[in-house]
C-alpha cells in the first residue's frame, strides 16, 4: 500500500466524480418526473391503467441495470430507423445521454414503487376532508395527496438515491469517465489498482455521507409540524407564550 | 420468438454459470452476514468496530468497484505474497472466485444489518429459558435463536438475494462467462445487440420470478405454526 499514490490520483478522480454527480442528478430529475405519472397510474382503480406501469416497473426492477444500459446504448443501434433518425441518433449515439436515459428509466421504476406506497399511505381522512372542501380529483391529487406522499416517500427516496449513486458506476462500462471509469483509466496507466480503487471508494463514501446528511436535513426541515414546539417542551420559554393546545389533556 | 442464431446453448451455459455464481456468493454472504451480526452484538469492542466499518464501507461504495477491486487488487496482493517464495510470474484470482467473493462481501454487508435486526427481535427470555434447560451456547444459537430470527430475517434476505442475482451481471466486466458475457459474444458474432441483450433481460426476469416463488415458499415454511401469519 502506498498512500502517496492514492493522494496523487485524487485530482483526476475528482474530475470523474463531477461526471458521476451530473449523471446522478440529471437522471434523478427526469426519473422523478417520470415516476409521478407512473405512480398515479399504478394506484388507479382501473385494471388496464394499472397494468402498464406494473409491466414497466416489473421489467426495470427485475433485470440488471447493466442489461438495461447495454440495451439502450448498444441495442437500439440495431434498428436502422433509429440510426436514420435526425433527432434520436445524435442523442442515442452519445454514451452520456444513453447513461442518463437508462438511469432515469431505471430509477423511475423504483421511485414509482416508493411513491405508490406513499400515495396509498396518505390518511383517507385527509382526502375526504379535501373532497368535503369541494376540491376536485385533480386538485386533491396535486395539493393534498402528492405533497403528503412526497414527504412520506422521502426516507425511502434517500435510499434509492444512494443506490443510484452506486449504480452510476456502470457508466464506466460504456466508455464514460465517471469516478469508476476514471479510476480504471488511471489504473491502466499506473498499475496501482488497490490504491486507486480505494481512493475512488473513499470519494464514493464521502458523496454518500454528504447525501445522507443533506437528506436528513431536508427531512428535518419538512417535519417541523410533527415536532414539539420549544415552548411545549420547556414550559413557557422565552418569546411568545405557548398557544392554547387543543385537545391536550394535562 | 426472435431468431437467436443457434446461441441458445451458449446462453444456457451462461445461465448455469450465473446460477452457480449467485449461489456461491449467497453462501459466502450468509456466513459473512451472520459473522457480522454476531460481531455487532459482541461485547468485544474491536469486533464491533470491525463489523461496523465493514457494513459502512461495503454499503457506501459501488458493487462494480468492489468487483474490480477484488479482481485486480487480489492479483497485486497475491503477487506480493508470492515474490518472497521465488514466484515472479503473473498471478490472479479466477473471475469466478473474485466475483463470488465480491458479491458475497456485498451481500454480507447488508445481510449483517438484516440479521442484527432479526436477532434483536428474539426475546431475551427465550435465551434464558434455553440456558435454564441446560443448553450450551451453540445449541441455543442453532436451535432456539436462529429458527426464530430466520423467520424475521427472511424477507430482507430475499430482497438482498434478488439484488445479488442482478449484480451477477457485473462479473461479466471481469470476464466471467455468465449470461451477460455470453450475450456479448453473441452480439459480436451476429451484430444484433438488441436481440441478445433482450434475451439476457428475459433470462434475468425468469430468474427473478423463480427466486420470488422459492422465497414465498420459504417464508410460508418459516412462518408455519404461527396463527394469523400470512405470507404476502
Amino acid at each position: 500500500m502506498n498512500i502517496q499514490v492514492s493522494l496523487d490520483v485524487l485530482p483526476e478522480l475528482l474530475k470523474g466524480a463531477w461526471l458521476t454527480l451530473q449523471l446522478l442528478f440529471i437522471s434523478g430529475f427526469f426519473g422523478v418526473l417520470l415516476a409521478v405519472p407512473l405512480a398515479i397510474a399504478r394506484t388507479s382503480s382501473l385494471v388496464l391503467v394499472r397494468a402498464l406501469p406494473f409491466a414497466y416497473i416489473f421489467f426495470f426492477r427485475g433485470t440488471p441495470l447493466l442489461v438495461q444500459l447495454f440495451l439502450v446504448y448498444y441495442g437500439l443501434s440495431q434498428f436502422q430507423v433509429i440510426q436514420d433518425s435526425p433527432i434520436l441518433w445524435p442523442i442515442l449515439r452519445e454514451p452520456y445521454w444513453c447513461a442518463i436515459i437508462t438511469f432515469a428509466l431505471h430509477t423511475a421504476a423504483y421511485i414509482a414503487e416508493i411513491l405508490r406506497g406513499a400515495i396509498q399511505a396518505v390518511p383517507p381522512g385527509e382526502i375526504e376532508a379535501a373532497r368535503a372542501l369541494g376540491m376536485g380529483r385533480a386538485t386533491t391529487m396535486g395539493r393534498i395527496v402528492l405533497p403528503r406522499a412526497a414527504r412520506l416517500a422521502l426516507p425511502a427516496y434517500g435510499n434509492e438515491l444512494i443506490l443510484m449513486l452506486k449504480g452510476s458506476a456502470l457508466a464506466s462500462t460504456i466508455t464514460l469517465l465517471d469516478l469508476t471509469g476514471m479510476a480504471r483509466t488511471v489504473i491502466a496507466r499506473n498499475y496501482m489498482p488497490v490504491e486507486t480503487f480505494l481512493a475512488a471508494g473513499l470519494i464514493y463514501m464521502t458523496i454518500t455521507f454528504v447525501l445522507v446528511r443533506g437528506l436528513r436535513w431536508v427531512e428535518h426541515r419538512t417535519s417541523a409540524h410533527t415536532r414539539a414546539r420549544p415552548a411545549d417542551v420547556a414550559g413557557a420559554g422565552p418569546g411568545l407564550p405557548a398557544p392554547p393546545r387543543r385537545g391536550a389533556r394535562d | 420468438m426472435p431468431d437467436l442464431h443457434g446461441f441458445e446453448d451458449e446462453l444456457l451455459l451462461g445461465l448455469w454459470m450465473t446460477v452457480r455464481l449467485a449461489l456461491t456468493a449467497l453462501a459466502i454472504g450468509l456466513v459473512l452476514g451472520l459473522a457480522g451480526a454476531a460481531a455487532m452484538a459482541s461485547s468485544i469492542a474491536p469486533a464491533r468496530w470491525i463489523a461496523t466499518a465493514y457494513t459502512t464501507i461495503i454499503r457506501g461504495i459501488p458493487e462494480l468497484l468492489v468487483v474490480l477491486l477484488i479482481y485486480f487488487g487480489a492479483s497485486t496482493v497475491l503477487m506480493a505474497v508470492a515474490r518472497p517464495f521465488g514466484h515472479t510470474g503473473y498471478l490472479e484470482l479466477s473471475p469466478f472466485i473474485a466475483g463470488s467473493l465480491a458479491l458475497g462481501l456485498t451481500f454480507g454487508g447488508y445481510a449483517a444489518e438484516v440479521f442484527r435486526g432479526a436477532f434483536q427481535s428474539v426475546s431475551p427470555g427465550q435465551r434464558e429459558a434455553a440456558q435454564a434447560l441446560g443448553m450450551g451456547p451453540v445449541d441455543i444459537f442453532f436451535r432456539i435463536v436462529l429458527p426464530q430470527a430466520w423467520r424475521l430475517a427472511l424477507p430482507g434476505l430475499g430482497n438482498l438475494f434478488l439484488v445479488l442475482m442482478k449484480d451477477t451481471a457485473l462479473v461479466s466486466v471481469i470476464g466471467l462467462e455468465e449470461v451477460m458475457r455470453k450475450a456479448q459474444f453473441a452480439v459480436g458474432a451476429t451484430k444484433e445487440p438488441f436481440t441478445f441483450y433482450l434475451a439476457a433481460a428475459v433470462i434475468y426476469l425468469g430468474l427473478t420470478v423463480i427466486s420470488m416463488g422459492i422465497l414465498a415458499v420459504l417464508e410460508r415454511r418459516a412462518n408455519r405454526g404461527l396463527p394469523g401469519m400470512r405470507v404476502t
